[in-house]
Protein backbone atom coordinates (compact mmCIF):
# COMPACT_ATOMS: atom_id res chain seq x y z
CA UNK A 1 0.00 0.00 0.00
CA UNK A 2 2.89 2.50 0.81
CA UNK A 3 4.62 1.50 -2.01
CA UNK A 4 1.61 2.01 -4.11
CA UNK A 5 1.24 5.44 -2.48
CA UNK A 6 4.89 6.09 -3.82
CA UNK A 7 4.40 4.72 -7.51
CA UNK A 8 1.79 7.01 -7.63
CA UNK A 9 3.50 10.04 -5.97
CA UNK A 10 6.48 9.72 -8.27
CA UNK A 11 3.55 9.80 -11.51
CA UNK A 12 1.88 12.11 -10.72
CA UNK A 13 5.29 14.31 -10.14
CA UNK A 14 6.87 13.70 -13.73
CA UNK A 15 3.51 14.56 -14.91
CA UNK A 16 3.03 17.89 -12.91
CA UNK A 17 6.78 18.83 -13.69
CA UNK A 18 6.25 17.66 -17.67
CA UNK A 19 2.48 19.74 -17.27
CA UNK A 20 1.21 17.02 -20.06
CA UNK A 21 -2.25 17.42 -18.37
CA UNK A 22 -2.04 20.57 -17.98
CA UNK A 23 -0.43 22.00 -22.08
CA UNK A 24 -2.07 18.96 -23.93
CA UNK A 25 -4.99 16.46 -22.32
CA UNK A 26 -6.80 19.44 -21.15
CA UNK A 27 -6.85 21.81 -24.45
CA UNK A 28 -7.30 18.25 -26.44
CA UNK A 29 -10.05 17.29 -24.52
CA UNK A 30 -12.01 20.83 -24.51
CA UNK A 31 -11.38 21.48 -28.20
CA UNK A 32 -13.17 17.93 -29.33
CA UNK A 33 -16.21 19.21 -26.99
CA UNK A 34 -16.56 22.52 -28.72
CA UNK A 35 -15.73 20.49 -32.02
CA UNK A 36 -18.71 18.11 -31.42
CA UNK A 37 -21.21 21.38 -31.08
CA UNK A 38 -19.80 22.87 -34.23
CA UNK A 39 -20.48 19.33 -35.66
CA UNK A 40 -23.45 19.24 -34.73
CA UNK A 41 -24.47 22.51 -34.64
CA UNK A 42 -28.51 21.95 -33.06
CA UNK A 43 -28.87 23.38 -29.70
CA UNK A 44 -31.07 20.86 -28.76
CA UNK A 45 -29.48 17.99 -30.06
CA UNK A 46 -25.98 19.11 -27.96
CA UNK A 47 -27.57 19.40 -25.05
CA UNK A 48 -29.53 15.92 -25.85
CA UNK A 49 -26.00 14.16 -26.87
CA UNK A 50 -23.95 16.32 -23.65
CA UNK A 51 -23.42 13.10 -21.11
CA UNK A 52 -22.21 10.88 -24.18
CA UNK A 53 -20.07 13.34 -25.83
CA UNK A 54 -18.56 14.27 -22.32
CA UNK A 55 -17.52 10.59 -21.78
CA UNK A 56 -16.54 9.74 -25.15
CA UNK A 57 -13.89 12.26 -24.97
CA UNK A 58 -12.46 11.14 -21.38
CA UNK A 59 -12.10 8.17 -23.57
CA UNK A 60 -9.70 9.43 -26.00
CA UNK A 61 -8.44 11.57 -23.73
CA UNK A 62 -7.48 8.26 -21.35
CA UNK A 63 -5.68 7.03 -24.81
CA UNK A 64 -3.78 9.84 -24.69
CA UNK A 65 -2.74 9.90 -20.90
CA UNK A 66 -1.71 6.07 -20.88
CA UNK A 67 0.50 6.31 -23.81
CA UNK A 68 2.39 8.96 -22.37
CA UNK A 69 3.05 7.52 -19.14
CA UNK A 70 4.05 4.24 -20.42
CA UNK A 71 6.13 6.10 -22.89
CA UNK A 72 7.71 7.54 -19.87
CA UNK A 73 8.03 4.38 -18.72
CA UNK A 74 9.79 2.33 -21.50
CA UNK A 75 12.53 5.32 -21.93
CA UNK A 76 15.48 4.21 -20.73
CA UNK A 77 13.69 0.98 -19.10
CA UNK A 78 12.68 2.99 -16.05
CA UNK A 79 9.93 0.08 -15.61
CA UNK A 80 12.05 -2.67 -15.20
CA UNK A 81 14.38 -1.21 -13.08
CA UNK A 82 11.40 0.16 -10.58
CA UNK A 83 10.55 -3.67 -11.19
CA UNK A 84 14.07 -5.09 -10.41
CA UNK A 85 14.14 -3.19 -7.20
CA UNK A 86 12.01 -4.40 -4.18
CA UNK A 87 8.46 -2.93 -5.61
CA UNK A 88 5.68 -5.73 -5.74
CA UNK A 89 4.47 -5.59 -9.59
CA UNK A 90 0.59 -5.53 -7.75
CA UNK A 91 1.93 -2.00 -6.01
CA UNK A 92 3.48 -0.68 -9.29
CA UNK A 93 -0.36 -1.03 -11.03
CA UNK A 94 -2.00 0.17 -8.20
CA UNK A 95 0.32 3.12 -7.84
CA UNK A 96 -0.13 3.73 -11.70
CA UNK A 97 -3.92 3.17 -11.41
CA UNK A 98 -4.06 5.85 -9.03
CA UNK A 99 -1.64 8.41 -10.56
CA UNK A 100 -4.09 7.97 -13.70
CA UNK A 101 -7.16 8.69 -11.71
CA UNK A 102 -6.17 11.91 -9.94
CA UNK A 103 -5.64 13.02 -13.16
CA UNK A 104 -8.57 11.36 -15.37
CA UNK A 105 -10.58 12.94 -11.91
CA UNK A 106 -9.91 16.07 -12.70
CA UNK A 107 -10.41 15.85 -16.47
CA UNK A 108 -13.63 14.47 -16.10
CA UNK A 109 -14.81 17.32 -13.51
CA UNK A 110 -13.01 20.02 -16.16
CA UNK A 111 -15.54 18.29 -19.06
CA UNK A 112 -18.50 18.54 -16.88
CA UNK A 113 -18.38 22.10 -16.02
CA UNK A 114 -17.47 22.35 -19.82
CA UNK A 115 -20.91 20.87 -20.66
CA UNK A 116 -22.72 23.10 -18.31
CA UNK A 117 -20.86 26.03 -19.70
CA UNK A 118 -20.80 25.34 -23.19
CA UNK A 119 -24.00 22.89 -23.81
CA UNK A 120 -26.14 24.46 -21.35
CA UNK A 121 -26.49 21.27 -19.49
CA UNK A 122 -27.96 21.53 -16.13
CA UNK A 123 -27.46 19.54 -12.52
CA UNK A 124 -30.23 20.42 -9.87
CA UNK A 125 -29.90 19.79 -6.19
CA UNK A 126 -29.85 16.03 -4.99
CA UNK A 127 -28.08 15.10 -8.72
CA UNK A 128 -25.09 16.37 -7.28
CA UNK A 129 -24.27 13.31 -5.51
CA UNK A 130 -25.43 11.15 -9.02
CA UNK A 131 -22.88 13.34 -10.37
CA UNK A 132 -19.92 12.89 -7.84
CA UNK A 133 -20.25 9.65 -7.90
CA UNK A 134 -20.00 8.70 -11.62
CA UNK A 135 -17.25 11.03 -12.06
CA UNK A 136 -14.99 9.02 -9.24
CA UNK A 137 -16.35 5.54 -10.62
CA UNK A 138 -15.70 6.22 -14.04
CA UNK A 139 -12.95 7.37 -13.65
CA UNK A 140 -11.74 4.44 -11.98
CA UNK A 141 -13.13 2.43 -14.10
CA UNK A 142 -10.95 4.13 -16.74
CA UNK A 143 -7.42 4.75 -15.16
CA UNK A 144 -7.47 0.66 -14.49
CA UNK A 145 -8.33 -0.43 -17.95
CA UNK A 146 -6.12 2.23 -19.19
CA UNK A 147 -3.29 0.61 -16.56
CA UNK A 148 -4.13 -2.46 -17.60
CA UNK A 149 -3.83 -2.66 -21.41
CA UNK A 150 -1.20 -0.01 -21.33
CA UNK A 151 1.24 -2.61 -19.55
CA UNK A 152 -0.66 -5.13 -22.51
CA UNK A 153 1.01 -3.15 -25.14
CA UNK A 154 3.95 -1.70 -23.43
CA UNK A 155 7.56 -2.19 -25.59
CA UNK A 156 5.34 -2.92 -28.65
CA UNK A 157 5.76 -1.27 -31.92
CA UNK A 158 2.79 0.53 -33.11
CA UNK A 159 1.38 0.41 -29.72
CA UNK A 160 -0.45 3.71 -29.98
CA UNK A 161 -2.74 2.31 -32.64
CA UNK A 162 -2.75 -1.00 -30.92
CA UNK A 163 -3.80 0.57 -27.47
CA UNK A 164 -6.87 2.05 -28.99
CA UNK A 165 -8.29 -1.02 -30.55
CA UNK A 166 -7.86 -3.10 -27.57
CA UNK A 167 -9.19 -0.95 -24.84
CA UNK A 168 -12.03 1.11 -26.78
CA UNK A 169 -14.22 -2.24 -27.05
CA UNK A 170 -13.46 -2.49 -23.37
CA UNK A 171 -14.62 0.41 -22.51
CA UNK A 172 -17.80 0.29 -24.43
CA UNK A 173 -19.81 -0.59 -21.08
CA UNK A 174 -17.90 2.13 -19.17
CA UNK A 175 -19.27 4.79 -21.83
CA UNK A 176 -22.83 3.61 -21.99
CA UNK A 177 -23.21 3.20 -18.10
CA UNK A 178 -21.67 7.19 -17.35
CA UNK A 179 -23.11 8.06 -19.98
CA UNK A 180 -26.42 6.76 -19.05
CA UNK A 181 -25.91 7.75 -15.68
CA UNK A 182 -25.04 11.41 -16.30
CA UNK A 183 -27.58 12.05 -18.80
CA UNK A 184 -29.85 10.93 -15.39
CA UNK A 185 -27.75 13.56 -13.51
CA UNK A 186 -28.32 16.23 -15.90
CA UNK A 187 -32.06 15.90 -15.32
CA UNK A 188 -33.24 14.14 -18.68
CA UNK A 189 -36.70 13.28 -19.73
CA UNK A 190 -36.02 9.81 -20.72
CA UNK A 191 -33.99 8.71 -17.57
CA UNK A 192 -34.74 8.89 -14.39
CA UNK A 193 -32.25 8.95 -11.26
CA UNK A 194 -33.30 5.58 -10.41
CA UNK A 195 -31.98 3.95 -13.31
CA UNK A 196 -28.83 6.32 -13.09
CA UNK A 197 -28.05 5.02 -10.05
CA UNK A 198 -28.39 1.47 -11.65
CA UNK A 199 -26.09 2.60 -14.21
CA UNK A 200 -23.59 3.54 -11.32
CA UNK A 201 -23.57 0.39 -10.06
CA UNK A 202 -22.56 -0.92 -13.10
CA UNK A 203 -19.63 1.60 -12.94
CA UNK A 204 -18.85 0.34 -9.85
CA UNK A 205 -18.69 -3.48 -10.90
CA UNK A 206 -16.79 -2.65 -14.07
CA UNK A 207 -13.82 -0.76 -11.80
CA UNK A 208 -13.74 -3.26 -9.18
CA UNK A 209 -13.64 -6.40 -11.87
CA UNK A 210 -11.34 -4.70 -14.36
CA UNK A 211 -8.79 -3.72 -10.99
CA UNK A 212 -9.06 -7.13 -9.45
CA UNK A 213 -7.73 -8.50 -13.65
CA UNK A 214 -5.10 -5.59 -13.72
CA UNK A 215 -4.15 -6.91 -10.30
CA UNK A 216 -3.90 -10.53 -11.54
CA UNK A 217 -2.34 -9.70 -14.97
CA UNK A 218 0.13 -6.52 -14.53
CA UNK A 219 2.69 -9.42 -12.90
CA UNK A 220 2.71 -11.71 -15.67
CA UNK A 221 2.54 -8.51 -18.33
CA UNK A 222 5.66 -7.22 -16.60
CA UNK A 223 7.75 -10.35 -15.79
CA UNK A 224 11.14 -10.03 -17.58
CA UNK A 225 11.58 -12.04 -20.64
CA UNK A 226 12.78 -15.63 -19.51
CA UNK B 1 12.42 -35.33 -50.12
CA UNK B 2 11.07 -32.32 -47.58
CA UNK B 3 7.52 -32.67 -46.81
CA UNK B 4 5.67 -29.95 -48.51
CA UNK B 5 2.33 -29.49 -46.93
CA UNK B 6 0.61 -29.32 -43.40
CA UNK B 7 -1.51 -31.94 -44.45
CA UNK B 8 -2.20 -35.47 -43.31
CA UNK B 9 -4.30 -37.91 -43.61
CA UNK B 10 -6.55 -36.71 -40.90
CA UNK B 11 -6.89 -33.12 -42.52
CA UNK B 12 -7.61 -34.91 -45.74
CA UNK B 13 -10.57 -36.98 -44.49
CA UNK B 14 -11.72 -33.54 -42.60
CA UNK B 15 -11.78 -31.45 -45.36
CA UNK B 16 -13.40 -34.13 -48.09
CA UNK B 17 -16.11 -34.48 -45.78
CA UNK B 18 -16.64 -31.12 -44.84
CA UNK B 19 -16.99 -30.01 -48.61
CA UNK B 20 -19.45 -33.01 -48.96
CA UNK B 21 -21.45 -31.76 -46.15
CA UNK B 22 -21.26 -28.29 -47.57
CA UNK B 23 -22.36 -29.35 -50.91
CA UNK B 24 -25.11 -31.12 -49.85
CA UNK B 25 -26.22 -27.71 -47.36
CA UNK B 26 -26.29 -25.62 -50.33
CA UNK B 27 -28.21 -28.11 -52.12
CA UNK B 28 -30.78 -28.66 -49.72
CA UNK B 29 -30.54 -24.71 -49.09
CA UNK B 30 -31.47 -23.82 -52.36
CA UNK B 31 -33.71 -26.34 -53.73
CA UNK B 32 -35.10 -29.08 -51.32
CA UNK B 33 -35.94 -26.86 -48.19
CA UNK B 34 -39.17 -24.96 -49.03
CA UNK B 35 -39.60 -20.79 -48.64
CA UNK B 36 -40.75 -19.45 -45.16
CA UNK B 37 -44.71 -18.91 -44.77
CA UNK B 38 -43.32 -15.39 -43.69
CA UNK B 39 -40.14 -14.73 -44.42
CA UNK B 40 -40.22 -15.75 -47.96
CA UNK B 41 -37.02 -17.07 -49.76
CA UNK B 42 -34.65 -15.13 -47.42
CA UNK B 43 -35.04 -17.76 -45.07
CA UNK B 44 -32.42 -19.92 -47.49
CA UNK B 45 -29.45 -17.00 -46.04
CA UNK B 46 -30.18 -18.40 -42.67
CA UNK B 47 -28.55 -21.95 -43.31
CA UNK B 48 -25.35 -19.92 -43.68
CA UNK B 49 -26.10 -17.16 -40.86
CA UNK B 50 -27.01 -18.92 -38.35
CA UNK B 51 -23.98 -21.97 -38.86
CA UNK B 52 -21.48 -19.09 -39.19
CA UNK B 53 -22.47 -17.23 -35.75
CA UNK B 54 -22.16 -20.75 -34.06
CA UNK B 55 -18.94 -21.39 -35.18
CA UNK B 56 -17.62 -17.92 -34.45
CA UNK B 57 -18.61 -18.49 -30.74
CA UNK B 58 -17.28 -22.04 -30.39
CA UNK B 59 -13.85 -20.59 -32.29
CA UNK B 60 -13.67 -18.35 -29.55
CA UNK B 61 -14.54 -20.42 -26.71
CA UNK B 62 -11.63 -22.54 -27.78
CA UNK B 63 -9.29 -19.68 -27.64
CA UNK B 64 -10.68 -18.66 -24.19
CA UNK B 65 -10.18 -22.43 -22.65
CA UNK B 66 -6.84 -23.02 -24.63
CA UNK B 67 -5.59 -19.75 -23.67
CA UNK B 68 -6.10 -20.83 -19.73
CA UNK B 69 -4.54 -24.10 -20.04
CA UNK B 70 -0.92 -22.56 -22.21
CA UNK B 71 -1.09 -19.48 -19.05
CA UNK B 72 -1.65 -22.49 -16.13
CA UNK B 73 0.71 -24.84 -18.05
CA UNK B 74 3.52 -21.63 -18.01
CA UNK B 75 3.92 -22.17 -22.02
CA UNK B 76 6.12 -24.72 -21.04
CA UNK B 77 5.42 -25.61 -25.30
CA UNK B 78 3.53 -23.00 -27.50
CA UNK B 79 0.81 -25.78 -29.04
CA UNK B 80 -2.16 -24.44 -26.85
CA UNK B 81 -0.83 -20.32 -27.78
CA UNK B 82 -1.00 -21.72 -31.27
CA UNK B 83 -4.24 -23.71 -31.13
CA UNK B 84 -5.72 -20.36 -29.20
CA UNK B 85 -4.33 -17.88 -32.01
CA UNK B 86 -5.29 -20.37 -34.84
CA UNK B 87 -9.07 -20.64 -33.09
CA UNK B 88 -9.18 -16.83 -32.99
CA UNK B 89 -8.43 -16.27 -36.73
CA UNK B 90 -11.51 -18.46 -37.82
CA UNK B 91 -13.48 -17.08 -35.20
CA UNK B 92 -12.69 -13.45 -36.58
CA UNK B 93 -13.64 -14.98 -40.62
CA UNK B 94 -16.75 -16.99 -39.34
CA UNK B 95 -18.04 -13.85 -36.92
CA UNK B 96 -17.46 -11.50 -40.35
CA UNK B 97 -19.24 -13.58 -41.85
CA UNK B 98 -22.30 -13.96 -39.61
CA UNK B 99 -22.28 -10.10 -38.68
CA UNK B 100 -22.73 -9.66 -43.40
CA UNK B 101 -24.91 -12.35 -43.66
CA UNK B 102 -26.90 -11.33 -40.82
CA UNK B 103 -27.30 -7.57 -42.26
CA UNK B 104 -27.93 -8.57 -45.37
CA UNK B 105 -30.56 -10.99 -44.12
CA UNK B 106 -31.70 -7.98 -42.01
CA UNK B 107 -32.56 -5.75 -44.77
CA UNK B 108 -34.64 -8.53 -46.18
CA UNK B 109 -36.49 -8.96 -43.35
CA UNK B 110 -36.47 -5.95 -41.26
CA UNK B 111 -36.02 -3.37 -43.97
CA UNK B 112 -32.42 -2.13 -42.62
CA UNK B 113 -29.05 -3.27 -42.67
CA UNK B 114 -28.26 -3.13 -38.52
CA UNK B 115 -30.40 -2.67 -35.61
CA UNK B 116 -29.06 -1.87 -32.08
CA UNK B 117 -30.29 -4.56 -30.01
CA UNK B 118 -28.42 -6.69 -27.65
CA UNK B 119 -26.99 -9.49 -29.54
CA UNK B 120 -26.13 -7.55 -32.53
CA UNK B 121 -24.29 -5.41 -30.52
CA UNK B 122 -22.33 -7.79 -28.70
CA UNK B 123 -21.60 -9.56 -31.32
CA UNK B 124 -20.00 -6.09 -32.60
CA UNK B 125 -17.66 -5.63 -29.72
CA UNK B 126 -16.93 -9.48 -29.67
CA UNK B 127 -15.85 -8.87 -33.21
CA UNK B 128 -13.67 -5.66 -32.61
CA UNK B 129 -12.16 -7.67 -29.60
CA UNK B 130 -10.62 -10.57 -31.26
CA UNK B 131 -9.45 -8.49 -34.50
CA UNK B 132 -7.70 -6.19 -31.73
CA UNK B 133 -5.75 -9.80 -30.28
CA UNK B 134 -5.45 -10.55 -33.59
CA UNK B 135 -3.35 -7.61 -34.20
CA UNK B 136 -1.55 -8.15 -31.24
CA UNK B 137 -0.49 -11.77 -31.95
CA UNK B 138 0.68 -10.75 -35.40
CA UNK B 139 3.41 -8.62 -33.98
CA UNK B 140 6.59 -9.94 -34.16
CA UNK B 141 8.46 -11.09 -31.30
CA UNK B 142 9.71 -13.55 -28.72
CA UNK B 143 7.00 -16.91 -28.85
CA UNK B 144 6.84 -17.25 -25.08
CA UNK B 145 6.36 -13.58 -24.67
CA UNK B 146 3.53 -13.33 -27.63
CA UNK B 147 2.25 -16.52 -25.60
CA UNK B 148 1.98 -14.52 -22.27
CA UNK B 149 0.47 -11.43 -23.45
CA UNK B 150 -2.24 -13.14 -25.74
CA UNK B 151 -3.14 -15.60 -23.18
CA UNK B 152 -3.61 -12.75 -20.98
CA UNK B 153 -5.65 -10.95 -23.32
CA UNK B 154 -7.78 -13.76 -24.44
CA UNK B 155 -8.56 -13.99 -21.16
CA UNK B 156 -9.43 -10.63 -20.22
CA UNK B 157 -11.49 -10.93 -23.12
CA UNK B 158 -13.82 -13.50 -21.37
CA UNK B 159 -13.91 -10.97 -18.57
CA UNK B 160 -15.22 -8.34 -20.87
CA UNK B 161 -18.12 -10.02 -23.05
CA UNK B 162 -20.30 -10.61 -19.93
CA UNK B 163 -20.06 -6.96 -19.37
CA UNK B 164 -20.79 -5.49 -22.79
CA UNK B 165 -23.95 -7.68 -23.16
CA UNK B 166 -24.96 -6.87 -19.54
CA UNK B 167 -24.35 -3.24 -20.39
CA UNK B 168 -26.35 -3.40 -23.81
CA UNK B 169 -28.76 -5.18 -22.58
CA UNK B 170 -29.56 -2.37 -19.66
CA UNK B 171 -28.95 0.23 -22.22
CA UNK B 172 -31.60 -0.84 -24.62
CA UNK B 173 -33.98 -2.23 -21.81
CA UNK B 174 -34.30 1.34 -20.45
CA UNK B 175 -34.60 2.68 -23.50
CA UNK B 176 -38.19 2.02 -24.21
CA UNK B 177 -38.10 1.30 -28.59
CA UNK B 178 -39.85 -0.44 -30.40
CA UNK B 179 -38.71 -4.26 -30.13
CA UNK B 180 -36.42 -5.84 -32.61
CA UNK B 181 -38.00 -8.64 -34.47
CA UNK B 182 -36.38 -11.78 -33.49
CA UNK B 183 -34.55 -13.50 -36.42
CA UNK B 184 -34.73 -16.78 -35.48
CA UNK B 185 -37.93 -16.25 -33.68
CA UNK B 186 -40.20 -15.85 -36.44
CA UNK B 187 -39.59 -18.89 -38.46
CA UNK B 188 -41.28 -21.61 -38.15
CA UNK B 189 -38.88 -24.53 -38.94
CA UNK B 190 -39.87 -28.00 -40.61
CA UNK B 191 -38.19 -31.27 -40.38
CA UNK B 192 -36.17 -30.50 -43.43
CA UNK B 193 -35.38 -27.02 -42.55
CA UNK B 194 -34.05 -28.62 -39.25
CA UNK B 195 -31.89 -30.52 -40.70
CA UNK B 196 -30.25 -28.83 -43.36
CA UNK B 197 -29.84 -26.23 -40.66
CA UNK B 198 -27.88 -29.21 -38.67
CA UNK B 199 -26.28 -30.24 -41.22
CA UNK B 200 -24.43 -26.77 -42.00
CA UNK B 201 -23.15 -26.49 -38.21
CA UNK B 202 -22.09 -29.50 -38.94
CA UNK B 203 -20.15 -29.11 -41.89
CA UNK B 204 -19.10 -25.31 -40.63
CA UNK B 205 -17.80 -27.50 -37.64
CA UNK B 206 -15.76 -29.38 -39.95
CA UNK B 207 -14.06 -26.49 -42.00
CA UNK B 208 -13.29 -25.32 -38.55
CA UNK B 209 -11.64 -27.92 -37.69
CA UNK B 210 -9.65 -28.46 -40.76
CA UNK B 211 -8.79 -24.73 -40.47
CA UNK B 212 -8.18 -24.48 -36.73
CA UNK B 213 -5.21 -27.71 -37.32
CA UNK B 214 -3.84 -26.60 -40.48
CA UNK B 215 -3.64 -22.83 -39.36
CA UNK B 216 -2.17 -24.16 -35.95
CA UNK B 217 0.61 -26.39 -37.98
CA UNK B 218 1.18 -22.74 -40.23
CA UNK B 219 2.08 -21.42 -36.68
CA UNK B 220 4.37 -23.62 -36.01
CA UNK B 221 6.03 -23.55 -39.70
CA UNK B 222 6.33 -19.49 -38.67
CA UNK B 223 7.39 -19.83 -35.34
CA UNK B 224 10.33 -22.72 -36.48
CA UNK B 225 11.21 -20.62 -39.69
CA UNK B 226 12.62 -17.52 -37.29
CA UNK B 227 14.17 -20.04 -36.18
CA UNK B 228 13.01 -20.29 -32.83
CA UNK B 229 13.35 -23.47 -30.92
CA UNK B 230 14.25 -25.24 -34.40
CA UNK B 231 17.51 -27.22 -33.06
CA UNK B 232 15.45 -27.92 -29.80
CA UNK B 233 12.59 -29.49 -31.55
CA UNK B 234 15.02 -31.22 -34.00
CA UNK B 235 16.84 -32.78 -30.88
CA UNK B 236 13.75 -33.61 -29.25
CA UNK B 237 12.70 -35.47 -32.70
CA UNK B 238 16.30 -37.23 -32.45
CA UNK B 239 16.08 -38.12 -29.48
CA UNK B 240 12.76 -40.04 -29.64
CA UNK B 241 13.80 -41.62 -32.59
CA UNK B 242 17.30 -43.11 -30.61
CA UNK B 243 14.84 -43.77 -27.36
CA UNK B 244 12.28 -45.93 -30.21
CA UNK B 245 15.81 -47.55 -31.24
CA UNK B 246 17.34 -48.19 -28.43
CA UNK B 247 14.51 -49.86 -26.85
CA UNK B 248 13.94 -52.41 -30.23
CA UNK B 249 17.26 -53.47 -29.69
CA UNK C 1 -37.86 -14.21 -56.10
CA UNK C 2 -36.70 -10.38 -55.70
CA UNK C 3 -34.64 -11.28 -53.11
CA UNK C 4 -32.47 -14.07 -55.40
CA UNK C 5 -29.40 -11.32 -55.35
CA UNK C 6 -29.05 -10.93 -51.39
CA UNK C 7 -29.37 -14.56 -50.88
CA UNK C 8 -26.56 -15.78 -53.45
CA UNK C 9 -24.34 -12.83 -52.11
CA UNK C 10 -24.67 -14.61 -48.93
CA UNK C 11 -23.41 -17.99 -49.54
CA UNK C 12 -21.00 -16.16 -52.08
CA UNK C 13 -19.46 -14.29 -49.49
CA UNK C 14 -19.81 -17.28 -46.99
CA UNK C 15 -18.25 -20.00 -49.18
CA UNK C 16 -15.63 -17.70 -51.06
CA UNK C 17 -14.37 -16.70 -47.81
CA UNK C 18 -13.78 -19.59 -46.43
CA UNK C 19 -12.26 -21.02 -49.91
CA UNK C 20 -10.09 -17.78 -49.82
CA UNK C 21 -8.25 -18.42 -46.44
CA UNK C 22 -7.83 -22.00 -46.87
CA UNK C 23 -6.08 -21.53 -50.11
CA UNK C 24 -4.13 -18.96 -48.37
CA UNK C 25 -3.19 -21.19 -45.42
CA UNK C 26 -2.28 -23.82 -48.25
CA UNK C 27 -0.05 -21.87 -49.84
CA UNK C 28 1.74 -19.85 -47.66
CA UNK C 29 1.97 -23.89 -45.51
CA UNK C 30 3.76 -24.69 -48.80
CA UNK C 31 5.88 -21.88 -49.24
CA UNK C 32 7.18 -22.53 -45.15
CA UNK C 33 7.76 -26.00 -45.38
CA UNK C 34 10.24 -26.10 -47.51
CA UNK C 35 12.64 -24.33 -45.36
CA UNK C 36 12.16 -26.61 -42.14
CA UNK C 37 13.20 -30.13 -42.17
CA UNK C 38 10.86 -33.01 -41.30
CA UNK C 39 12.47 -34.11 -38.33
CA UNK C 40 11.23 -30.36 -36.97
CA UNK C 41 7.36 -30.82 -37.58
CA UNK C 42 5.62 -32.81 -35.30
CA UNK C 43 3.13 -33.72 -37.46
CA UNK C 44 4.88 -36.05 -39.45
Amino acid sequence: MKQALVVARKDLLVEFRARLLLVRVIPFALLVLVLFAVALDSEPLILRAASGLVWLTMLFSTLLLVQRTYDVETQDAALEVLLTSAVEPVNVFFGKLFAAFVQLLVLSVLLVFGAIVLYGATVSGSNVVLLVTIVVSAAWGLASVGTLYGAVVANMNGRDSLLALLALPVLAPLLIGASRATEAAFGSQTIDTASGWAWVALLAVFAVVFSAAGAAAFGALMEPEA
Amino acid sequence: MVSRSTGTTTTRVIGIAAIAVLAWVVVSAFFITPADFQQGESVRIMYAHVPAAWIAYLAFITTGITSGISLARRHRTLGFDRVAGASAEVGVLFMGLALITGSLWGRLTWGTFWQWDPRLTTTLFLFVTYVGYLAVRNIDGDPHRRAKRSAILALLAVLEIPLVHFSVVLWRSLHQEASVLNPDGDVRLDDMMLFTLFSGVVGFTLVFVWMVIHRQRLATLRDLQQGVGLDAAIAARRNEGAAIAGGGQ
Amino acid sequence: MDDIGFILASWLITLGSIGVLAFVTLRRARQLAEHVPDEAKPWL
